[in-house]
């Protein structure tokens, strides 16, 4: 799949937004006044900036309040459902947080839920891909997906404890991802022999694609990555978004301002390393129309 | 839960009107209906009442509107400005335009019409462009056959009075077996389509013979990859087999083909090889009744195929004896020929026994009488359920007019052609080479030439040669290098032209041919010749003019453009004396009309000549006081008059209700237009097959106008004309060859289909033979111009079968040196597995130009897109006897585009970059380049 | 509106021939210049005249090379469209209900006013039936021309696609599959007509008729020896030949004296 970077960028902070999120909505930590405003500034500007993003990609992003009508079977209008009432209920939560010093538990409760529950919708709409089997993983896409918001939110919200242990959840997610993944299409039973319902007579061969000019699907769909180049690339993806990070919350060092410092780097670590493993997610799916062009 | 959906307006108004004219995406002319919306093209669509192609239409045809409103159409007259090949030009006026015309063309009518060279490409209107020829007096007129399939069409007419596509087709209806060799897809495709889909769905079963299994090929239920040029050899195999086996049909043999005709079997005299004629000329058979000589039309007679006679010293034996000595040697058995073929002889005898079978076991009656040319009444129609077709693949090789020769002989020693589930003559043809005219090459400065430039020789004495023995024609048509050249040599004409041999012209007027580039061979070597200059530094070839609608590569080489309109814009008329599109059982004609005016200063290239020609007052074209006859090309489709009656259209005649003969009709255009744009007359029932010897058809000819009295005639196995020019070489006759043409003309122009190795001088270390093919969504240069169809087919890989890619270490993607005796070529190559495994090929006419057709300079088809015609040469290599060879079929003059052999092996992309080589530098485009984003849409 | 309909009344769908299809390309511009002008937004294309042209397009026609264990490598002409799915996963996932499937007939549609363009139906499609227009921003698919089918303005004999009313070949069928009595579903059960992919479980409408077997000729012994009688020899040189030759002719009528 092309690795488009709106939806790079959008699954990645959006994912981190709904995580803190959720850790604000459960109080941890329970802040107040400014420095609750600071929390919730950055958890919306990483939710609403990742939503925003995720429009760029949009033929019409001027109808996309459209897309919350259909949440019944769309897990894309699920999402956007979601995502508006988590931002809402933490909205009040925020308020009362901000400006009433007050935490109103179950209001927070409910926007957590519903933070965790967006991350969960997005991941399904790549996980109910019959059509995408590295991501067609249940519930291995969605634990994913979930695993990552909540050890970046945890960063984030400076739950240091819990950081290391759903970093830790996170990574062996990652890895189990990557393995499973890697025999998805073929365990999927798809094949250019099935897609063209000709594998009885011979082997299959695609000789030629219906024109030599590119199209939307190829553009799409079609994305190739090497082998070496995508291995490098999970290595220095799993060094960012997990390993480091823990190391660096693991490093005795005294001062809290170098434990701001060294967290601080942690939570940067921890993006870029999403991001490179999100890039990956997208870069190494293998859509099966990719089949009918003889390429995956 | 109920479901909610949309309203779907589902009968939204289509068009306000649909104007219904003839195609001209490629050369089938089939039946469109134009849909108009607020004046303007919107959609089109296959005429359901059109002869050729029954509503159907293919996707150059539906892709007409791109073509209509491409960015790369002429605006107005052009005048060079910039030196020649540059593309540089300035818009002049239509009166601008035709006076440099005029100067250059008048003088040269007053003292050296034969210094005038029109040639037109893939011209329709060749009866009209001929005649304005005639009438100019230039011997030098010719269109492209030559270098497409002049040897299918005329080893055709030679041999059966007709050939493929426009001369017959399939009986589509009852046949079982149909076999394809060689077949270019683009021509009578959707026909051939139509046809494929039509019997497939019977479940009757198609072969076919080619050594790429593409298109029609691929959806063949026997697929036989056969080595390219080796198709008559396979052929013959078949004929060795079948006769062997007694599978021919002896009835048939001796009552409809000179299989029976007393041949002279002695060397020593005058006509050796000649037919045994009675006083009036008719050829004499033994008449197995009485087992006397008798004329072969006598009634009642039963030509004895077993006959001989001896009149004095002279042996007579039967044609038919004859060919079984021929072809009953063992060097035509399967076994003997699979090697050289590529195909192995249990595979050809399979063939050769399921052709048997079908049509002998499967041999059917339709019970309908009639009677043929002798009197005698038949019940019954008998059919033999086994057609075949062929083209430019069989054609296109230096001995294909043999190959096709042979073709044509299997069908008739089968007992197809003509009878129900075989192959059938559309109108006007059958018609024998003898009712053809001869070729014409008499100049007289300011009159006519002596008659029609193009047909058929009966003999040495047609041949077109001045009193010296020179060729009376720049092309050399009609002359000992290529006797039978029955549509000219227009690859020929540049280099003639450039070498002045056999003479100097002045002025070069081509219509419609991209000759600067995929139209001839040597691309680069021709793109010279159109810029090469003189010792006063005056070009070679001293004025060039060029008609085409659309700003192609050959547009940079003229020094006057006569820009034409599209084929939406315009008049035409598919003339039954020209190139028809009958169906077998009928008779049909068609015109194009303006279904919208153009929006640009251009005329209609026929328009053009009409008003060139009333200029210059040329006889045809002006009345006896002097005025001009004809103010158009419309003008003249509806008044003129080949023959008292006979006119381009034959539908719609005198009062309008006239067919066939009638006086000229002032509403006939009118009348078609309201027809669908066509015209179609049935043949009645009784007259549908079996025409050559059918009284009922024959009658039904004439009063069409086909021709003017029954004209019965047989079917030649054995060719007369070919073995008097046999015998010229022999030294026998007045007109005698020159001696280094004397062996050559005894071994090709052999009376009897043969089988010979091209010529393959200079091939050492060439190996492999290479092809190419039009795809069927392009027509020769024109498809790239087309939005939609240059998607399609934006550059082509040369395609290589697997073994090939293994043995120079290639994969896709990959670029190859690709070398021939001539040059060499670095391009991209795709693995192919369904392909002779000794073969590559490659999409004909996609490589580009860079500047041409309104295409950016980095489009794909200038940059990875390539010609094989780089490879190619017009002559062969050098052989040492300080003489060149043509590149051509040593009978017709057919360009030999399929003899090329290369070598493969495997390059670095050229200069690192991802650019086919040769690269050509840029022409300059006088239209600018096209939009970059297209949203159409006429309604709304 | 996204759930798919029970059932449909009719299911309305192609049956392409691969046994007959050569791979022209009618169909595939047929059905753009129709959607070009017809139902919403022209199918538009990019860089047309350019180094990259790309376009939209409803139908393509790939092919395929097939290497049997013996014999040749066949090459199969491939047209593909929206093969208009009972279980069609692109309706589902649409989030705003601009792809639907029609009650009455079964086509998959595309409400335009409706789609955002975010693509998640042609990620859904595995069949690549689904392409996002560049310059009208919303999805793009087959009709199966609803807009021809059943348009009153055209002649009766035109109610079909444009794709099969052009096909030149015949290689395209339309109907109702829905009915077995139908010609398309007599069609597909006489000559085993196959979905695609059918491990997807979107249970496609359109169908497809799988070659029939080539190159049969010479390759078994068989019939080689089946075939042979028709090639017996009527002589081993030319006097034989002409002697069975003067037989034969007296047994044709008239031919003895």
């Amino acid at each position: 799949m092309h690795p488009a970077p709106s939806v790079i960028v959008f699954t990645t902070l959006s994912g981190l937004g709904f995580g803190l999120l959720f850790f604000l909505g459960l109080g941890m930590p329970e802040v107040t006044g400014m420095v609750a405003f600071v929390f919730y500034l950055i958890a919306y500007a990483l939710a609403v900036g990742g939503l925003l993003a995720s429009t760029f990609h949009l033929g019409h992003p001027e109808r996309a309040w459209k897309a919350f009508s259909q949440w019944r079977s769309s897990w894309l209008s699920r999402e956007g459902c979601c995502a508006v009432a988590a931002l809402l209920t933490m909205g009040v939560y925020a308020t009362g947080a901000v400006f009433l010093q007050s935490h109103w538990t179950l209001v927070g409760a409910l926007g957590a839920a519903l933070s965790l529950g967006t991350v969960f919708t997005t991941s399904m709409i790549y996980a109910q891909l019959k059509t995408v089997p590295r991501w067609n993983m249940v519930p291995l896409t969605p634990a994913l997906f979930l695993t990552l918001s909540l050890a970046g939110g945890a960063l984030l919200a400076g739950q240091e404890g819990q950081a290391m242990g759903l970093l830790t959840l996170a990574g062996l997610t990652l890895l189990a991802y990557w393995h499973q993944g890697d025999r998805a299409f073929a365990l999927s039973g798809t094949s250019l022999a099935t897609a063209t319902g000709l594998g009885a007579r011979g082997d299959v061969r695609a000789f030629e694609p219906p024109h030599t000019g590119t199209n939307y699907l190829l553009r799409e769909f079609a994305y190739v990555v090497g082998r070496k180049h995508a291995t490098r690339l999970r290595v220095i993806g799993f060094a960012l978004a997990i390993a480091l990070p823990l190391l660096c919350l693991l490093l005795p060092v005294q001062g809290l301002m170098a434990k701001h410092l060294l967290a601080a780097l942690a939570v940067v670590l921890h993006i870029a390393g999403v991001a490179c493993t999100r890039w990956l997610f997208f870069a190494e799916a293998e859509h099966v129309v990719g089949l009918y062009y003889g390429k995956r | 839960m109920t479901i909610q959906q949309p309203e779907v307006e589902t009968s939204p108004p289509v068009s306000d009107e649909i104007r219904k004219t003839t195609c001209y995406m490629c050369a089938c002319r089939c039946g469109i209906n134009v849909h108009m919306k607020e004046g303007k093209v919107a959609y089109i669509e296959g005429n359901r009442d059109h002869p050729v192609n029954k509503g159907v239409l293919c996707a150059k045809g539906s892709a007409g509107i791109m073509q209509h409103n491409a960015p790369s159409r002429l605006r107005a007259p052009l005048k060079r400005v910039g030196p020649r090949g540059s593309g540089e030009f300035e818009e002049i006026s239509w009166d601008e335009a035709l006076d440099i015309a005029q100067g250059w063309l008048e003088p040269l009518r007053a003292k050296h019409p034969e210094k005038l060279a029109f040639f037109t490409g893939r011209d329709q209107s060749q009866s009209f462009t001929s005649f304005w020829a005639q009438n100019f007096g230039t011997c030098n007129y010719a269109a492209h056959g030559g270098f497409c399939s002049v040897n299918m069409a005329t080893a055709g007419i030679y041999t059966m009075g007709g050939a493929f596509w426009e001369f017959g087709q399939p009986d589509w209806d009852h046949t079982k077996l149909f076999l394809l060799f060689g077949v270019a897809e683009d021509h009578d495709s959707n026909p051939i389509k139509m046809g494929i889909g039509k019997i497939k769905a019977r479940g009757a079963r198609v072969i076919g013979v080619n050594p790429i299994r593409t298109g029609y090929n691929a959806v063949a239920d026997d697929w036989v990859g056969i080595t390219p040029g080796t198709d008559g050899l396979f052929i013959l195999s078949l004929v060795h087999v079948l006769m062997k086996a007694g599978k021919i049909d002896l009835d048939y043999l001796s009552r409809y083909t000179n299989a029976p005709v007393l041949v002279n079997r002695d060397p020593d005299s005058d006509d050796f090889g000649l037919f045994l004629r009675d006083d009036h000329g008719a050829p004499l058979v033994i008449n197995r009744a009485t087992g006397q000589l008798a004329p072969y039309d006598m009634h009642g007679v039963r030509p004895d195929l077993n006959g001989t006679f001896r009149m004095g010293d002279v042996t007579h034996v039967s044609v038919f004896r004859l060919m079984a000595e021929k072809y009953l040697d063992p060097q035509y058995a399967p076994e003997a020929v699979a090697d050289q073929c590529g195909v192995p002889a249990t595979r050809i005898r399979a063939i050769a026994a399921e052709i048997a079978r079908v049509a002998f076991d499967e041999a059917f009656e339709i019970q309908r009488e009639w009677t043929d040319f002798r009197g005698e009444t038949h019940q019954t129609m008998r059919g033999r359920p086994v057609s075949m077709h062929a083209m430019r693949g069989v054609s296109a090789h230096a001995n294909g007019f043999q190959t096709c020769r042979a073709l044509h002989v299997l069908q008739i020693l089968l007992g197809t052609v003509e009878v129900p589930g075989g192959f059938r003559f559309k109108p006007p043809y059958p018609k024998p080479a003898t009712a053809h005219p001869p070729p014409h090459c008499r100049v007289t400065p300011g009159k006519p030439l002596d008659g029609p430039h193009l047909g058929f020789v009966q003999g040495p004495e047609h041949l077109a040669l001045l009193n010296d023995d020179s060729p009376a024609r720049i092309d050399k048509a009609f002359t000992w290098e290529n006797p039978m050249s029955s549509h000219g040599l227009m690859h020929m004409v540049i280099s003639n032209a450039h070498a002045g041999d056999p003479y100097k012209i002045d002025t070069l007027f081509l219509y419609m041919a991209n000759m600067a580039w995929n139209s001839s061979m040597n691309t680069r070597g021709v793109m010279e010749m159109l810029t090469d200059t003189d010792e006063n530094g005056e070009y070679v070839i001293p004025h060039l003019i060029y008609s085409d609608a659309y700003s192609s590569e050959m547009v940079a080489y003229a020094d006057l453009i006569l820009p034409d309109t599209t084929y939406l814009e315009r008049h035409d008329c598919i003339s039954l004396l020209d190139r028809p599109i009958c169906e077998a059982d009928g008779a049909a004609d068609a015109i194009r009309w303006p279904v919208v005016e153009p929006d640009r200063d251009v005329r209609g290239f026929q328009t053009v000549l009409v008003q060139l020609a009333n200029r210059m007052k040329l006889p045809g074209f002006t009345a006896e006081d002097g005025s001009a006859k004809y103010q158009d090309y419309a003008d003249y489709i509806v008044n003129h008059e080949r023959k008292p009656g006979i006119g381009p259209l034959a539908g719609f005649r005198g009062d309008g209700t006239e067919t066939g003969r009638g006086a000229p009709n002032p509403d006939q255009l009118d009348s078609y237009i309201k027809n669908g744009g066509f015209f179609l007359n049935h043949i009645p029932e009784e007259a549908q097959y079996y025409k050559p010897w059918n009284r009922a058809y024959q009658d039904w000819a004439v009063g069409m106008g086909l021709f003017d009295a029954p004209q019965p005639y047989l079917f030649q196995l054995y060719v007369e004309p070919l073995r008097k020019f046999q015998a010229a070489a022999e030294g026998k006759g007045e007109r005698q060859p020159p001696d280094h043409l004397r062996a050559r003309l005894k071994q090709t122009m052999d009376p009897l289909p043969i089988w010979y190795q091209t010529d393959q001088q200079g091939n050492d270390g060439f190996t492999v033979s290479a092809l190419t093919q039009r795809p069927m969504a392009m027509y020769h240069s024109w498809g790239s111009q087309n939005a939609w169809l240059r998607q399609l087919h934006g550059h082509n890989p040369l395609y290589v079968p697997t073994r090939l890619m293994r043995a120079a270490g290639l994969k896709d993607g990959d670029w190859a040196r690709v070398t021939s005796p001539h040059g060499e070529i670095t391009v991209p190559v795709l693995e192919m597995a369904a392909l002779n495994d000794n073969t590559v090929w490659t999409w004909n006419a996609i490589g580009k130009r860079k500047g041409a057709w309104a295409l950016s300079h980095d489009a794909p088809e200038a940059t990875k897109g390539f010609l094989l015609n780089h490879l190619i040469h017009e002559l062969l290599p050098p052989r040492g006897d300080g003489l060149r060879w043509a590149n051509s079929d040593p009978i017709t003059g057919q360009a030999a585009w399929f003899d090329l052999k290369v070598k493969i092996e495997k390059a670095a992309p050229p200069d690192g970059l991802s650019e086919s080589q040769p690269a050509t530098p840029a022409q300059t485009s006088p239209i600018g380049e096209g939009p970059k984003t297209l949203t159409w849409k006429v309604g709304k | 509106m996204t759930d798919l309909p029970h059932t449909t009344s009719r299911k309305m769908g192609l049956v392409i021939d691969l046994d007959t299809c050569v791979g022209c390309h009618a169909c595939v511009i047929s059905c753009k210049g129709w959607n070009t002008e017809n139902y919403g937004a022209p199918l538009s294309d990019q860089d047309a005249y350019g180094a990259d042209p790309s376009g939209t397009f409803l139908n393509r026609v790939h092919s395929y090379e097939v290497q049997p264990e013996q014999g040749h490598a066949q090459l199969i002409h491939f047209p593909k469209s929206c093969l208009h799915c009972e279980d069609a996963p692109c309706v589902t996932v649409c989030p705003t209900g601009a792809s639907y499937k029609r009650v009455e007939d079964g086509i998959v549609l595309v409400n335009e006013e409706d789609c955002i363009g975010c693509g998640l139906c042609a990620w859904s499609c595995p069949y690549g039936a689904r392409e996002l227009d560049l310059a009208a921003g919303v999805m793009k698919k087959c009709t199966l021309c609803v807009d021809r089918i059943y348009n009153e303005n055209l002649p009766e004999e035109d109610r079909q696609p444009a794709c099969v009313r052009t096909c030149p070949a015949g290689a395209r069928h339309f109907g109702d599959l829905g009915d077995p009595g139908s010609d398309v579903s007599q069609l597909v059960a006489a000559r085993g007509g196959m979905d695609l992919m059918p491990e997807m479980g979107t249970k496609p409408v359109n169908k497809y008729l799988p070659p029939r077997p080539k190159d049969t000729l010479s390759q078994t012994h068989e019939q080689i020896d089946v075939l042979a009688p028709f090639l017996a020899p009527v002589a081993e040189d030319t006097g034989g030949f002409l002697g069975w030759l003067d037989r034969a002719l007296d047994k044709l009528p008239g031919g003895s004296n």
